[in-house]
Order: structure tokens, then C-alpha cells, then sequence
């Protein structure tokens, strides 16, 4: 497959580790933001050819792990609504709310459909129309222009029946949240491709300045990240802290700008739950008040609060990067994909999954999990 | 798609009603008719002629025997439909045991309202992909069930056949150094299922791989005999599920090499697209072999003159290190482990 073969050359791989290993001279902690990222480099296999000086710590990119539990019992409730068609992108399901999962709520009756994009949701609602659709509208800054035409498309055709439940996440705030941890210790961070295919990478200037810190926008191919592992080793080694962009072929500085005006049509910037984190301020998006009749929770007038997370789930510590995923007492034995205790055991791209399905017998340590004392 | 299996033969169906109806599942007058016009006239045999409430066989030795139930929605999809997903996937479980399939059982359970033209599709593809097989169906049942109660079509069918004289076919047999081998590309049945499914539209269609491996299997036994240990065909849960099986079962371990997993390019990208992972994706024509190392080129190179088989490739094979564990060899010289995996796949957000 062109574009995607040539960053899967072994050959090039070799060369850039090679690189990678002249240039290291002192342990480094780098964060890849991105679910997608910690996916790949774990299925690739590229944590164990990497040299012992360079960890890898993943981070809270992935949208699935983050939504907050109040949303999950949102969308189970409205799932459960007489009359409603809830459509959600397929990952979504089977993460655990306080009471069931939308994959519960659909074995119980509900209508819970899979979807690949918003827009299909809408031809839904137009083939529906004595039914309510709404959509589970997750995800970073990558879905939400998606999500955003929808409702654009939905309010030009007139419907009255499609609504969206949503829960965007922004990257910029989670990475100053991370760094002003105090436990966390990360020296360099991949930023997340795709999100800054949309956003751009110049919002994170600031970032780079305030923490002086290395960002480099990389892309998800075993050799995307190999190279943006390179560009963020140089620059600690040199000193620099700047952001880089190795996505050449998606990224451009300033973005997706006719995404961006759709964003920003639809959407205004609020402060956001993260699951197993905490409130972060400016850090997610809602529906301004000129389109709240595709809010689902203003629509249906949903009332449900936060409710307790299980204490035994150290997601927020995995996804701020204090500790692995095997460090967690409840990995791998009470948590396991099927029974997650918290949404990174749920996705594919969230870091307990990654390392349970993809490397849990790689490194002696994890070989035993009994002997491993968590940092909490 | 390469091997596209050629329309079959479908004359207009011979009834006078459009749907069909609680009635005709009840054992009475419609019953018949939607049995004469239908089952009975395209599967005619010796067997069904009888009208017996069973069918009276001669089998001597060892003997194959598998039964598997075929729920799929949508029941039509590129490449085949349900009825001869319902014959070849018995027929395949028979030859996996090493078992040449001879006889067929075949019950439905349709849902009222189903279109009797969709019925007689159905019917008609059984006909074909029995007689591409070789077997007779020989016993069956109706049912119909309300509205609601079921999701149009519901197909149980039981297989019968003898041993090949030369097969050993037994988990037990396998020893570390054996060699896997794939008997063609994957995934592509699982993707063509999901397009329809979503409604989703790729440049190129893909076709589902369902067919029937009894013969090319019969082939292979024919000429290999014992120094093949063992057979399966990767249906749900794909080629992770029955390779992770197989190393619990018998407490080895497989080592596999990702480049050698044959998956056509547009099933590839299609994959890629939606998050999926060939190695778990369901195939309907497609088995894994066990065998002695000595065999393993020579039976590739066999099975590449087989169009069913054409891009067979050693995947990898058996060994005694990390007992239980299924690991790859990835294309950047990395290593990881193939898990089993939990529940049905699920598309990524992004």
C-alpha cells in the first residue's frame, strides 16, 4: 500500500535505530500522547528495540480511556430511552459506566448501533423519523469537525430527531496538566498526528516555552515514530526544546483552517472531566447555545452526575505516565479485557489493552506481576 | 477478486405465495407445498425421496461427524449467501477431522415474512455448494417462528463422513519444529460481511472466500498422508483464535513471521481503514495445517496449483519455548504476542 509500506521498511527502521543509539547518551522519558501511537509501537514491537536509556510512557490520547463515566451512564441512558437509536463509534461500547456498558444496555434491548462517521448517523435520523438518533460524539480534535457537520447537515435538512452527545477532549490543556504533576517526569512528548493535522502545532509554542520541553508532531507508522523518537532524543541531548514537526506529509503549522471554522461554528471551548483524571480547565468542547437543539443532554434534559470510579483502577496515574500499565496490583488479574475495571483495558489503543494483548511476556519484569510494587 | 466462483443456475421459483408465513412451518398442507416446491425439488436424492422422518445410511470405520449453526445477517453478501456458508462450512469441519464429507443434515429456522424468492435463492445456492461438495442432503427440518423471534433465516447442518484412510489427523501429534502452514490470503470473508453490513464502499469489492476445502483436502491426504498432524479452519475469531488454541492445547508454543500472513491488498487497506486485525477476522475458506517440516515446501508448492489455495504460505511454526503462547516476528524485527481475542473486534475511534 503506498504511504503506509514505506513506513514499515525494516531497513530504514534499522537505520534510524541505529541513529537513535549513537545519539543517546543519558536515560530520557518521552510521552507518545496518542492511543494510536502507543498501539503501534507496542503491535510493531519497537518498545523492545528501542535502547534501555529511552522509556516510553503513554499518555491520555486516547478518547475512549478519558471519557467520563457520567457520559457512559448518559449514553446508557439514553440508549434505554423508548424510542431511541443510539449510535456510537465501536469502541465505545464496551466500556464499563457505574451501572453497564452501551454493549449491556444493547444485549438488553436497546438500539445501539456502530457507526464509522457522524454523517451516517444523520441518514439514520432521516430514515427514522418517528425515532430519536443521537450520536456519542467522542473523540480529540480529529473527530470533531466530523461531528460538527453533522449537525450542520442535520439543522440545513431540517431534522428534529438527531442530537449528539458530546465528549471532546483537546490535547494542549492535557499536556499542561500532565507537566504540572508533580510525579510525572516526562522530558520530551510526540504530539498526536492526526489532531494536528487538524489544529496544527502552533498552539503548542507556549508549551514548549513554558516547560522547556521538546514536542514533535509525529505520525503513527513504526517509522514515523521511530524518527520522531530521533527528533525529540536530539533535542535533548542538544539542549533544545522546540516543536518540531515530523508529520510532514499531514501536518502543516497552521492547519486544517476550513475544519477549524466548522469546529468553531458548532462547538465553543469548556472545562472538561477527564475519566481517572480530574476537571481540567479549557479542555474540551460543547455545543454553543445556537445549535442546543442538538444537544442531547439539553434535549432530553438528562440529569446524571459523576459517580465513583472503582478505587482499584490506576488508569489516571497509567495515563499521566506515572506508572506502566503491569505496575497497576489489579493489571492483567482483576483487569483484564473482559472484565475491565477501567477504560484503558477497553480499547485497542489504550495503554492496559496495548500491553495485554500485545507484550506481556516480552519483559521478564512483567513475567511476574506479583513481585512489581506500585509506585502508589 | 481473483476466483470468483461462477453463478450458479437459479430458475424462477414455482410458488403462489410472496412470503412466507407461520402456516407454512405448521406441518400442514403448506407445509408440503413449500417443501415439494422447494426443499425436495432442488436437493432431490435417493435419501429425501424416501420421505422418512429420518435417513437410513451405511457407514462402516471411522467416521467424521460436526454440526454447526449459520446465523448472519446480512444472509446475502458479496460472494455468497447463507445457504452455502451452511454447506461449506460443515463440509469444512468434516475434512478438517480428516474426514471425506458424505452426507448433510440441514434444518432451517426462518423467520415469518421471509420472501419465498429469497428462500429459493438460499435453496438453490445448497444446491450448488452440495453439489460442488460431493455430499447428499439426506435429512432436514422447517421451522417457522414469529415476527421478531429470529432474524429471516436460521441453517443447522450436520456433517457425516468417513476417515481418509491415510489422515491421522490429532493434536496430540504435534512436536516442536513442525511447520504451520495458511492455505490462502485472510480476512476477506469478515470484511465483505462488515461492508454490507455498515454500508460501507470500497473501490474494489471484496468478496467473501467462502467455499469448500473437502477436496483439496482429500488432495493433500491423499499425498501427504500422516506427516500431516493437524487441521483447522480459521472461521470466527480468525487465525489467533485457532493458533492460541492449538498452543494451550497441546502446552507448545508457535512462533509466527508477520510478512508471511497473506492478505490481499484491498482487504489490507480496508483493515487498516477500520482498525481491524486480519489475524482475528472470521475466513470461510480457508485452514491451517500442522505438518512435519520435511513436507512443509512441498506441500506449498502443492497447494499453489490449486486456485482455492493459490497464496498458501508457511506462516511459521511449532516450538518448545513460551509454552501456551502465540508470538510474531514483526516486519520491523520486533516480537509480539498474538493474543486471544476478547469478544468480536471493534473499530477504532481513530
Amino acid at each position: 500500500m503506498k504511504y503506509l509500506n514505506e513506513f514499515r521498511n525494516s531497513e530504514i527502521a534499522k537505520n534510524i535505530l541505529n541513529e537513535i543509539k549513537k545519539t543517546v547518551t543519558r536515560p530520557w522519558t518521552i510521552m507518545e500522547v496518542c492511543g494510536g501511537q502507543t498501539h503501534s509501537l507496542v503491535k510493531n514491537g519497537i518498545l523492545d528495540m528501542l535502547p534501555k536509556e529511552i522509556a516510553m510512557v503513554h499518555g491520555p490520547g486516547c478518547p475512549v480511556c478519558v471519557t467520563p463515566l457520567h457520559l457512559i451512564d448518559k449514553a446508557v441512558y439514553l440508549a434505554e430511552k423508548e424510542g431511541v437509536i443510539m449510535c456510537s463509534f465501536g469502541d465505545m461500547l464496551r466500556v464499563p459506566g457505574s451501572r453497564k456498558s452501551l454493549l449491556e444496555a444493547k444485549a438488553g434491548g436497546a438500539d445501539v448501533r456502530i457507526l464509522y462517521s457522524p454523517l451516517e448517523a444523520i441518514r439514520i435520523a432521516q430514515q427514522n423519523p418517528d425515532r430519536e438518533v443521537v450520536f456519542f460524539a467522542v473523540g480529540f480534535e480529529t473527530t470533531a469537525p466530523a461531528n460538527a457537520l453533522a449537525v450542520l447537515h442535520a439543522k440545513k435538512l431540517g431534522l428534529k430527531n438527531f442530537s449528539l452527545l458530546v465528549s471532546h477532549v483537546l490535547v494542549p490543556p492535557a499536556i499542561e496538566n500532565v507537566m504540572e504533576d508533580v510525579d510525572s517526569h516526562i522530558d520530551a512528548f510526540l504530539l498526536a498526528g492526526h489532531v494536528c493535522s487538524i489544529m496544527g502545532y502552533w498552539e503548542y509554542y507556549p508549551l514548549a516555552e513554558k516547560f522547556k520541553i521538546p514536542l514533535i508532531v509525529t505520525g503513527f507508522e513504526p517509522i514515523d515514530l521511530l524518527q520522531g523518537i530521533l527528533m525529540a532524543v536530539k533535542q535533548l541531548e542538544e539542549g533544545r526544546y522546540e516543536v518540531e514537526n515530523q508529520y510532514t506529509r499531514a501536518v502543516t503549522e497552521e492547519g486544517n483552517i476550513p475544519a477549524q471554522e466548522i469546529i468553531f461554528e458548532v462547538f465553543e471551548v469548556t472545562d472538561q472531566v477527564w475519566r481517572g483524571m480530574e476537571l481540567i480547565p479549557n479542555s474540551g468542547y460543547k455545543i454553543k447555545d445556537k445549535y442546543a437543539d442538538f444537544d442531547a443532554v439539553k434535549k432530553f434534559k438528562v440529569d446524571i452526575q459523576e459517580a465513583e470510579e472503582n478505587q482499584k483502577c490506576l488508569a489516571g496515574e497509567i495515563m499521566k505516565g506515572i506508572i506502566k500499565p503491569y505496575q497497576c496490583p489489579a493489571f492483567g488479574k482483576e483487569c483484564t479485557p473482559e472484565n475491565p475495571l477501567g477504560a484503558p483495558m477497553v480499547s485497542s489503543e489504550g495503554a492496559c489493552a496495548a500491553y495485554y494483548h500485545f507484550s506481556d511476556m516480552l519483559r521478564p519484569e512483567m513475567l511476574d506481576l506479583n513481585k512489581i510494587k506500585s509506585k502508589s | 477478486m481473483k476466483n470468483k466462483k461462477t453463478e450458479f443456475p437459479c430458475p424462477e421459483p414455482d410458488f403462489d405465495f410472496p412470503v412466507i408465513t407461520l402456516a407454512h412451518g405448521s406441518g400442514g398442507k403448506l407445509t408440503n407445498k413449500l417443501l415439494d416446491g422447494g426443499v425436495f425439488k432442488r436437493l432431490k436424492n435417493d435419501f429425501l425421496d424416501l420421505r422418512h422422518d429420518g435417513a437410513i445410511l451405511h457407514l462402516e470405520g471411522q467416521t467424521a461427524f460436526s454440526t454447526d449453526s449459520f446465523v448472519i445477517n446480512p444472509v446475502f453478501f458479496p460472494g455468497g449467501n447463507i445457504g452455502e456458508l451452511a454447506v461449506n462450512g460443515t463440509v469444512n469441519d468434516v475434512a478438517m477431522c480428516g474426514g471425506i464429507p458424505q452426507y448433510l443434515s440441514l434444518s432451517f429456522i426462518i423467520e415469518e415474512g421471509l420472501p419465498v424468492k429469497d428462500f429459493w435463492k438460499i435453496l438453490c445456492s445448497i444446491e450448488h455448494a452440495a453439489r460442488e461438495a460431493g455430499v447428499f442432503v439426506v435429512t432436514g427440518d422447517t421451522k417457522v417462528v414469529d415476527k421478531g423471534k429470529g432474524d429471516k433465516i436460521f441453517i443447522n447442518t450436520t456433517g457425516l463422513g468417513k476417515i481418509h484412510p491415510k489422515a491421522n489427523i490429532s493434536p496430540n501429534r504435534i512436536e516442536p519444529g513442525d511447520k504451520i502452514i495458511l492455505s490462502n490470503h485472510i480476512a476477506a470473508h469478515s470484511i465483505a460481511i462488515l461492508s454490507i453490513r455498515e454500508g460501507l464502499t470500497f473501490e474494489t469489492e471484496i468478496e467473501s472466500d467462502t467455499t469448500n476445502l473437502n477436496h483439496v483436502i482429500k488432495d493433500l491426504l491423499d499425498k501427504f498422508g500422516a506427516d500431516i498432524k493437524f487441521f483447522r479452519d480459521p472461521t470466527r475469531g480468525g487465525v489467533a483464535t485457532v493458533l492460541n488454541e492449538t498452543a494451550q492445547q497441546t502446552g507448545l508454543g508457535i512462533d509466527i513471521i508477520s510478512e508471511n500472513i497473506p492478505v490481499l491488498p484491498q482487504v489490507k487497506a480496508a483493515c487498516e481503514m477500520l482498525g481491524l486485525d486480519p489475524l482475528y477476522s472470521a475466513n470461510e475458506g480457508v485452514f491451517i495445517a500442522i505438518v512435519k517440516p520435511e513436507i512443509a515446501d512441498k506441500m506449498v508448492h502443492f497447494l499453489h496449483q490449486n486456485p482455492k489455495t493459490a497464496k498458501a504460505a508457511v506462516l511459521g511454526e511449532v516450538t518448545a519455548d513460551h509454552p501456551g503462547k502465540v508470538l510474531m516476528n514483526t516486519t520491523l524485527g520486533g516480537r509480539r504476542v498474538v493474543h486471544m481475542p476478547v469478544g468480536e473486534q471493534l473499530p477504532r475511534i481513530c
